[in-house]
């Protein structure tokens, strides 16, 4: 029961890991809160369901899932988000919130208000472990093989790559890494796509692992992923993994050992204020010198 | 009658949105979980008149009390962290709020509370004494918000929301003014909660939950924040608009949605905030207006 309630608590971080790594690319570069990218999230569900209904081939589902999305978000950064970035971040925020909203109605319109299956999960076969009283599924599986070959990708392109290198100048200082001779204006749109690319990954994982999509599905995701980001320091890809991991862990096992007197979505945000109150700069993020 | 219901939820919508607005637009606190404060007062409201037994006119006051006592604590909060972080927050307790009058017993849980309407010198309120108070709020609360950008408290919070050392180099003390926004504007909001709680008669988690708090900040926004007028105007439009266009019912959030995005982009200062398209519409014909007037004399 022990083992079982760990990889639980290990399937629900990494799925909350790769949900808020979107938002938090978008954070590092932008410093707004994305709260459109829930709304990517279920849009890749959708668009890969659509394209499973339509090929029948899972691979092409979720290749055209991921890559309309990213399209999308390249779409989204041009026209809504780069115009506004000398506002106040409220602006950006609410612009957020709006599109979110719209995204959400818009797919309840074409796709129905009613839950869909995405059902590729059946075809991964499960693993028993009496003697630990574990029993491992396929979609487990796919989902933290997932997470780990796309977080160790991302390390590699933000960490290795010149691309990361200009992206990492960018997330310091837009104005500096401008008068460097960086192209910002590419490094942003990059952003977006690699941001909205990795919501639209998440949102099919997580319609695979639960064999459902459905229009409201990232409503949930919306706030979490910002606990996480915050929690994690906001803008810090690793702290965002540890972060999604401490939270995943605190549900699974504040849910299923103490028996918390508070719904499983509301113990995220009690976490995040208490560590908030401990360290107001998140777990990994930097003091702010003023 | 229905027009009376309409109106009422307009009175109510105003007050939230002024309250908002001492917050976001006065104070430049951004708070995404408003609903939790108005939450907060109707429960207290509820409780203290179903349960203690203590008449309307002490459980508004109260409930207001309730609130800004949270409000106070999240102010106290605010100025340990960052503005992105405060967003965030705000939003988490909003749903720490809504899971608590879910889930424990005390707030009739998932069943909700029933409410009961208030007396006062044997006068049953009906929807016309709820409506009668309501309209004094908000002229009380207007008149405080039409008197607060020319006070010492309105100019030190522009100064803290527009630049926050150059303030406290002029030793304004930054922490307390927000503190203090967030006080009166969660007051405000608890006793909004308070009349909500006696003209419904009945309270459930949902009404207070977080597409509530987006509403509320929607019509500050689209009104425009930091105006005095421009919240009354947005949430004037964001109550009625449903009411007007039924017909498109089943496109309301995909217009409501649309409506914010579009907002933002083109007229992020609301439609009366300083230098709008209609705002200097307005100029342009008061100037005009004086111009004829100078000619004829």
């Amino acid at each position: 029961m022990f083992f079982q309630q760990i990889v639980n608590g290990i399937v629900v971080g990494s799925v909350y890991a790769l949900t808020a790594m979107g938002a938090t690319l978008v954070y590092g570069i932008m410093r707004i809160l994305d709260i459109s990218n829930a709304g990517a999230y279920a849009l890749g569900a959708y668009i890969s369901f659509f394209f499973l209904l339509q090929t029948g081939n899972p691979l092409v589902a979720v290749v055209m899932g991921v890559a309309l999305t990213a399209v999308f978000g390249f779409i989204v950064q041009k026209f809504l988000y780069a115009p506004l970035m000398d506002k106040s971040p409220n602006v950006a925020l609410i612009a957020g919130i709006g599109l979110f909203i719209f995204l959400q109605d818009f797919l309840r319109l074409v796709g129905g208000p009613q839950a869909r299956e995405l059902n590729f999960g059946a075809m991964l076969p499960s693993v028993r472990l009496p003697g630990l009283g574990l029993t491992l599924y396929g979609t487990w599986f796919l989902i933290l093989g997932a997470t780990a070959v796309l977080l160790l990708v991302l390390w590699y392109l933000l960490n290795r790559s010149t691309v990361g290198l200009a992206w990492r100048a960018t997330a310091q200082d837009l104005e500096t890494a401008k008068a460097m001779g960086i192209n910002t204006n590419r490094v942003v749109a990059f952003n977006f796509i690699l941001g909205y690319g990795f919501a639209a990954v998440a949102g099919i994982l997580v319609g695979i692992l639960y064999n459902s999509i459905y229009p409201m599905m990232g409503d949930v995701p919306a706030y979490k992923m910002l606990a996480v980001i915050v929690l994690g320091g906001l803008g810090n890809p690793l702290g965002t993994v540890l972060a999604a991991l401490v939270i995943g862990m605190a549900e699974t096992l504040i849910g299923g050992y103490v028996g918390f007197f508070l719904p499983r979505d509301a113990i995220a945000f009690v976490v995040l204020i208490l560590i908030l109150l401990w360290r107001p700069q998140g777990l990994l993020g930097r003091r702010r010198v003023s | 009658m229905y027009e009376q219901v309409v109106a009422i939820n307009v009175g109510l919508a105003m007050l939230l949105a002024m309250s908002l607005n001492i917050i976001t637009g006065f104070a430049g606190q951004p708070t995404l979980g408003h609903a939790a404060f108005y939450g907060i007062g109707a429960y207290t409201s509820a409780l203290l008149t179903a349960k203690a037994g203590w008449p309307f006119f002490l459980a508004l006051p109260a409930a207001g009390a309730m609130a800004a006592l949270v409000g106070v604590l999240l102010g106290l909060f605010s100025v340990r962290v960052r503005e992105d972080f405060l967003a965030v927050t705000t939003i988490g307790i909003n749903f720490v709020v809504v899971a608590i009058f879910q889930y424990v017993q005390l707030f009739g849980a998932s069943l909700g509370l029933a409410v009961p309407k208030p007396e006062f010198l044997g006068v049953r309120f009906g929807n016309t004494e709820i409506l009668g108070l309501l309209i004094l709020l908000n002229a009380l609360v207007y008149l405080f918000m039409r008197h607060l950008p020319n006070s010492w408290l309105g100019l030190a919070l522009g100064g803290v929301r527009n630049d926050e050392e150059a303030a406290a180099s002029l030793g304004y003390n930054a922490d307390h003014y927000k503190v203090f926004a967030f006080t009166i504007g969660t007051f405000i909001a608890g006793m909004t909660g308070s009349v909500y709680a006696h003209f419904m008669g009945f309270i459930s988690s949902t009404d207070f939950a977080f597409p509530v708090s987006i509403g509320v900040l929607s019509m500050a926004v689209l009104g425009g924040l930091g105006s005095v007028t421009g919240p009354l105007i947005g949430a004037l439009i964001l109550t009625l608009a449903p009411e007007v266009f039924r017909f498109v019912s089943d496109y309301r959030m995909l217009v409501y949605g649309g409506l914010l995005v579009l907002m933002m982009r083109f007229q992020p200062q609301g439609l009366v905030g300083d230098d709008s398209y209609l705002q200097r519409l307005w100029t342009k014909i008061r100037g005009r207006r004086e111009e004829g007037k100078a000619n004829a004399g």
